[in-house]
């Protein structure tokens, strides 16, 4: 039943992807952020890889705890049911939907504060069973809602608007993802939308927890001068570490690249990522490397971003729990409930 | 060599027989693996054809601290805990001479010899048995024979009640099944101390068990075992938890079942999902997660666990979506008696979360009730979109109980209004809150329907009925009112009370859960004392019209409940202010499941300070 909404009669016939849906089908209702916020940007993003992917709307499952952050799964995909969920619990609620419907592409939107604070708990245990979904943490080092404190994530050093400093360690969500077996992790800018449609593009061809941790600039509360998560800062200090090519699984693969110049590593679904090496010689399959060139770069305050780290054999939560291959939801009853002889069978072995 | 301390009491009292009616405690270090013997013993006269029940006193600790493992034998079958010990089998040296100085004169002693507590005291029967000397002779392994000396007691306590030698047998054969080494050390161990007792033990009580029929066609399973039993009949495919005494074997029990009888014999893939979770906020989240999208979820819990489920479970009521909790309570505090069993999260996980909530409870006063309850927590959370709590206890939960067999469901599952692609297409809308039925059920979709209406956004902020956000003043009354109208929808839906009377009736008593059967016995020692009582068993929140009806009969109204702030009573004076002043109060809150005898006394007190006041 994927339908378009059929536009008015006569107007010329707008563009479709493969199947069939417009770039309006994923859209969602208008963002309540504040003008030139980060976070719609990326909600921009992502109603394009999925218009792009030709995902299924209705096979899309966005979640999200609290905060601004929170708010935008209203902001994109409105064919796609949402649950905006519990401050710092969006993990433990993907993960049994995950495994109720795992046909259905999750997406979970978070951010500093519900990720990094109240939910970090929850965080490190989605990454260590592996749940197949996208997550996304908006980071932009303050609590918006709230009007703007300092948050776990808040680089040493950094200064809020009235001009208190921040001496507490910074909690790197990457290096942390890394640690915790993470097999998908990515740092971006939301002021770099190429880089964050083929970062989400990728993560949606991942089978297991695809980490993106996207630099979004709070406008109102932390884009002043003294920040390390403004635009500006952002801008000037970006060092990404490669250039990111995305062949969907639907498209054929060319090859118009110098010999070694490129990496490229296959997805779950056939989908090929292409990392153009840029400066350095970064090999995003080699944990040992993506570890220590994060510390460098907090060391040096330098802000890398691209694919810091991937593992495509990493075994997902769904594989690990061995359940069948439909989804849990879709079981009857005669599945669900064994018959009259197990019953029997118990009620003997107790007597 | 053995001796028999013998007095003119005991003597005395053992002229006539006392058969089948008595309790016998087993006192030991805990880790001491005295778990088996005890199942065994009990099994046994099970097996004889008479009611008993089995209840494990343990501590807060894996070894070491003092564990009593007691049996109530009861022809009547009244298998609530007896409060007095007639048969002590006194093996811990810590806690020997507390044991023996709480029984009653003319009870029994069973003792290892090197103890002396014929020296404690005189009026009390007392068997000494060279333990050390008869376990030597079980086996020549030094480890093995520290647990066979609680086949020795066993042993002893058969020749002297005269529990049947195949029973035994029999028994042993069940508890380990197949390893044939353990059976014949067992049965060795336990023949050994039999012929020690014939030779040199001259029997002074009047306790004796005698073949019955009243267990034929019986079960013995835990209340958390029948919960697990439930729980996988009613179809649950995602089942969370962390683990927390006492409900962790409900969660370990039904992976057992589940492994078992719910893996797909096509592929050899399992048709379920059980998540042990980082903790209970997780658990819940994640069976939020999975009722959202459209499985049958639960977690298990107990006291702590539900505190750390507020927040959660008023997102699943506001967002209306189902999952079971199952609450198997204890005592309070994290540590010093969470093996402790009490009935203190009434109100808690009745109005459990913020802002205005309110939850379906249902009460099993009975294994059979944890199984059969447990398959309708299901039905009713789907039904009515919302969390339910099953609050079952320590005592009803990890102590093993007979019962009839459990019945296999006799209806289908109950999914509630959940609208497919085709229903939506039939119909051309859908609002996701709306009351179209008029009984406060709203209809929900599932992610994944394929149908462009299909989709909604579940937020616990304020939303319109067609789930759009809101912070309407009516928009918000709106909500609340209709959650209050499906609540009240679900008087019609919950299990009803069980409620009945003696002839005469002046008084009724009101209890759940596993005070039913102490009330039980109780009202009998009433009705002997020309006290009849009516009696009104409660199994589910909110309460149903019954209530009323039954408390405007009776000049006065027990609630007789295990815990301190009489929970219950106070919910019950709530629902009928009208009657506050006749719904009294019984209340039981030491950590020990509840007893007939305190009961009893309790009424006679409080009725004879009526009738006094009445006089005046």
């Amino acid at each position: 039943m994927v339908q378009s909404v059929s536009p008015p009669a006569g107007a010329p016939k707008p563009t479709t992807n493969r199947i069939g849906l417009t770039q309006a089908d994923y859209k969602g209702s208008a963002s309540t952020l504040c003008d030139g916020c980060g976070h719609d940007a990326i909600s921009s993003q992502i109603v394009r890889a999925f218009y792009e992917l030709g995902v299924e709307p209705h096979m899309v499952a966005k979640l999200s705890g609290i905060g601004c952050s929170s708010k935008t799964p209203a902001y994109f995909l409105s064919r796609s049911h949402g649950i905006n969920t519990v401050h710092g619990r969006m993990p433990s609620v993907a993960t049994g939907a995950g495994m109720a419907n795992s046909s259905l592409h999750l997406i979970g939107v978070s951010g500093d504060g519900d990720t990094a604070s109240i939910g970090l708990g929850q965080f490190c245990h989605l990454l260590r069973r592996n749940l197949s979904m996208i997550y996304i943490v908006e980071n932009n080092g303050v609590y918006g809602l709230t009007k703007g404190q300092f948050s776990a994530t808040a680089d040493y050093g950094s200064k809020l608007k009235s001009g208190v400093v921040n001496e507490l360690s910074p909690i790197d969500l990457c290096g942390l993802a890394i640690e915790l077996g993470c097999g998908f992790v990515a740092r971006s800018f939301a002021g770099d939308p190429k880089q964050v449609v083929a970062l989400l593009k990728a993560a949606a061809s991942y089978r297991g927890t695809a980490l993106l941790d996207i630099i979004s600039p709070c406008v109102t509360f932390n884009n002043h001068e003294g920040s390390t998560k403004s635009y500006k800062y952002a801008k000037e200090m970006d060092v990404p570490l490669h250039e990111l090519g995305y062949i969907p699984f639907f498209e054929q693969i060319t090859v118009d690249y110098e010999p070694g110049s490129v990496q490229e590593v296959e997805l779950h679904d056939g989908s090929h990522l292409r990392l153009k090496k840029l400066h350095t010689d970064y090999d995003p399959t080699n944990r040992l490397m993506a570890i220590n060139t994060i510390q460098k770069a907090n060391t040096d305050g330098q802000f890398l971003t691209g694919l810091m780290y991937i593992d495509e054999k990493k075994k997902d939560f769904k594989t690990i729990m061995d359940t069948v291959d439909e989804p849990l939801v879709s079981l009857q009853e005669n599945k669900l409930r064994p018959p009259k002889t197990a019953l029997a069978a118990i009620m003997t072995s107790l007597m | 060599m053995v001796s028999t301390a013998t007095l003119d009491s005991a003597q005395a009292s053992s002229k006539s027989r006392i058969v089948n009616d008595f309790s016998i405690q087993v006192a030991t270090v805990n880790g001491s693996g005295s778990q088996s013997s005890n199942n065994i013993l009990m099994r046994s006269i099970f097996q004889m054809g008479v009611p008993v029940s089995g209840k494990n006193l343990f501590p807060s600790n894996i070894a070491g601290l003092p564990t009593w493992f007691t049996i109530r034998v009861n022809k009547d079958g009244y298998v609530g805990r007896k409060k007095e010990i007639d048969i002590l089998v006194a093996m811990n040296p810590q806690t020997a001479r507390e044991d023996v100085l709480a029984l009653e004169p003319g009870a029994v002693s069973i003792s290892p010899i090197e103890f002396k507590l014929n020296e404690v005291r005189n009026d009390v029967i007392h068997y000494l048995v060279p333990f050390t000397e008869l376990a030597a002779k079980t086996t020549e392994n030094i480890k093995l024979r520290k647990l066979l000396t609680n086949m020795l007691y066993v042993g002893i306590l058969a020749e002297l009640l005269e529990i049947s030698e195949k029973e035994i047998e029999r028994s042993i054969h069940k508890q380990f099944e197949g390893k044939t080494k353990a059976i014949d050390l067992n049965q060795n161990a336990v023949r050994l101390a039999r012929a020690w007792t014939k030779e040199n033990v001259k029997k002074q009580d009047p306790f004796f068990i005698e073949a019955l029929n009243k267990t034929q066609g019986k079960i013995i399973i835990d209340g958390n075992a029948a919960c697990a039993v439930g729980a996988m009949f009613a179809g649950a495919s995602v089942v969370t938890w962390y683990p927390i005494t006492p409900s962790s074997s409900l969660c370990e029990q039904l992976i057992d079942y589940l492994k078992e009888y719910r893996i797909d014999p096509e592929t050899g893939k399992a048709t379920f999902a059980v998540i042990q979770a980082e903790d209970e906020l997780a658990a819940l989240g994640m069976a939020i997660g999975a009722g959202w999208a459209g499985a049958r979820s639960m977690t298990s819990t107990s006291g702590p666990g539900i505190s750390l489920m507020a927040e959660l479970t008023g997102f699943a009521y506001f967002t209306e979506i189902p999952v079971v909790v199952f609450d198997v309570q204890r005592v309070g505090p994290s540590t010093g008696m969470p093996t402790r069993t009490a009935q203190g999260d009434v109100t808690s996980a009745y109005y459990l979360s913020h802002g205005d909530t309110k939850h379906i409870v249902l009460f099993p006063g009975s294994v059979e009730e944890c199984y059969s309850m447990a398959v309708q927590s299901f039905d009713l959370a789907e039904r009515f979109q919302t969390p339910v709590f099953v609050l079952t206890d320590l005592d009803l939960g990890m102590n093993n109980w007979m019962a009839d067999p459990f019945v296999y469901p006799d209806k289908p599952l109950d999914r509630g209004k959940v609208l497919s692609a085709e229903q939506i297409e039939k119909i051309g809308k859908f609002e996701r809150y709306k009351d179209v039925d008029g009984d406060g059920i709203p209809y929900r979709t599932l992610p994944g329907t394929d149908h462009p209406l299909a989709a909604y956004f579940t937020r616990g902020s304020g939303h319109t009925d067609k789930a759009t956000y809101t912070e309407k003043p009516e928009d918000y009354i709106n909500l609340m009112n209709r959650l209050e109208r499906k609540f009240n929808t679900a008087r019609t839906y919950v299990p009803k009370p069980e409620v009945s009377s003696h002839d005469n009736a002046k008084i009724g008593i009101i209890a759940f859960g596993s005070s039913d059967v102490a009330v039980k016995e109780s009202r009998d020692q009433l009705a002997k004392q020309k006290v009849p009582t009516a009696y009104f068993r409660l199994k589910a929140l909110p309460f149903t019209t019954e209530l009323k009806s039954f408390v405007e009969k009776y000049e006065r109204v027990y609630v007789v409940e295990q815990n301190r702030d009489a929970q219950l009573r106070d919910l019950v004076r709530l629902e009928l202010p009208e009657y506050a002043t006749r719904i009294k109060s019984i209340l039981h809150f030491n950590g020990l499941p509840i007893d007939a005898r305190s009961i009893t006394d309790a009424v006679l007190e409080q009725e004879k300070s009526s009738s006094k006041k009445q006089a005046i």
